[in-house]
């Protein structure tokens, strides 16, 4: 197990939805890891393509600085695209 | 005709339920986590494999029987599963490596199968033949990882190599009523089966720095219901519930 590096898991549900993060698990290498995936997190059909990642690659916000980072967006709502009407025509949005 | 296509059928799902079986022991055994999901995945896919095989030999039978009454109330001289597959599952290089030689075996034997004239068997053995390649994809993935990392991993591979190989011939052996179905086209040509068998795994092998061993003694025997003392145990496992508590569900 000493060998073993931990990799995230992303899963694409269904062709045309984006992979989504599902978990994590360990792995010699990005090969096994990819088969691991497979048995670990598609057995009940969850999805249609797979991306692994060593969970070292990943650069990741501090969270310590939760509060300066995000808490800012909070109220600023004229940011949210809801200050215009849709035409009827347009669906799905 | 339907006589032989019994035996036959029976061949490849005993073949199937004592892997799956012996993969089964691995549940919660399993070298991590991730793996030990893996193995009982396979286990499942193979005794999956196991049921519908059985359920051809029913469907060939002379007398009334189910996939159950095949798989729990056979004893071991009815079973013709070659030895290979009987054998205790050892440790983890040596389960790597026997489900490597079969998942190659069924690679060959499903894609042949799948072009049957019997068209339940070809639709049966296509279906199989999905879940083999990607337990192929991780045999093989372990074969290599395992024989080129560590020396103590490599000679347990080796050590695999030199016991198993003497049983692998019996996977391409034919009796009389497999040869009158390989006339009738209704299986392939084992002798052919084998060859690409060679070619494969010999590869692989070499890849792999194994040294193969010296052909010498060659297992034999399942086809005519000879087995090795592993079989016995491994049916008193399988079968205690349905003989202690005949025709017991949950």
């Amino acid at each position: 197990m000493s060998e073993m590096k931990l990799y995230e898991v992303f899963i694409r549900a269904k062709s045309g939805l984006n992979h989504r993060h599902v978990g994590s698990l360990h792995a010699s290498d990005p090969q096994m890891a990819l088969l691991n995936a497979r048995d670990v997190y598609t057995r009940r059909k969850e999805g249609v393509s797979i991306w692994v990642v060593e969970a070292e690659q990943i650069t990741a916000s501090n969270p310590a600085q939760e509060h300066e980072w995000f808490d800012p967006a909070e109220d600023k709502v004229y940011r949210h695209p809801t200050f215009y009407p849709l035409d009827k025509e347009v669906e799905n949005m | 005709m339907n006589q032989d296509l019994y035996q036959f059928a029976l061949r490849l799902a005993d073949t199937s339920l004592t892997m799956g079986q012996r993969l089964a022991e691995w549940c919660g055994h399993g070298p991590y986590l991730e793996e030990d999901v893996a193995l009982t995945n396979v286990s499942l896919d193979l005794i999956g494999h196991a049921q519908m095989f059985y359920q051809l030999a029913c469907d060939n039978s002379e007398t009334s029987t189910s996939p159950d009454d095949l798989a729990f109330l056979r004893d071991v001289p009815e079973y013709r599963n070659p030895l290979i597959t009987e054998l205790p599952r050892g440790d983890f290089a040596y389960t790597t490596l026997k489900q490597y030689f079969i998942d190659v075996y069924h690679l060959h034997l499903y894609q042949q199968l799948s072009v049957s004239s019997d068209e339940q068997l070809a639709a049966l053995a296509q279906k199989a033949l999905m879940e083999v390649k990607y337990h192929l994809s991780r045999s093989e993935a372990w074969c290599q990882r395992l024989s080129l990392s560590t020396e103590e991993a490599h000679e347990k591979m080796q050590k695999a190599l030199d016991d198993l190989w003497f049983y692998t011939p019996e996977l391409f052996e034919t009796d009389e009523s497999m040869q009158r179905l390989m006339t009738a086209s209704v299986i392939p040509d084992m002798g052919a089966i084998q060859t690409v068998w060679q070619q494969q795994t010999e590869q692989l092998l070499e890849d792999c720095q194994l040294a193969k061993p010296e052909n010498g003694w060659m297992a034999t025997g399942g086809l005519v219901g000879e087995h090795t003392e592993h079989l016995g145990y491994m049916l008193a496992d399988m079968q205690f519930l349905q003989r202690a508590y005949p025709g017991c569900e949950w």
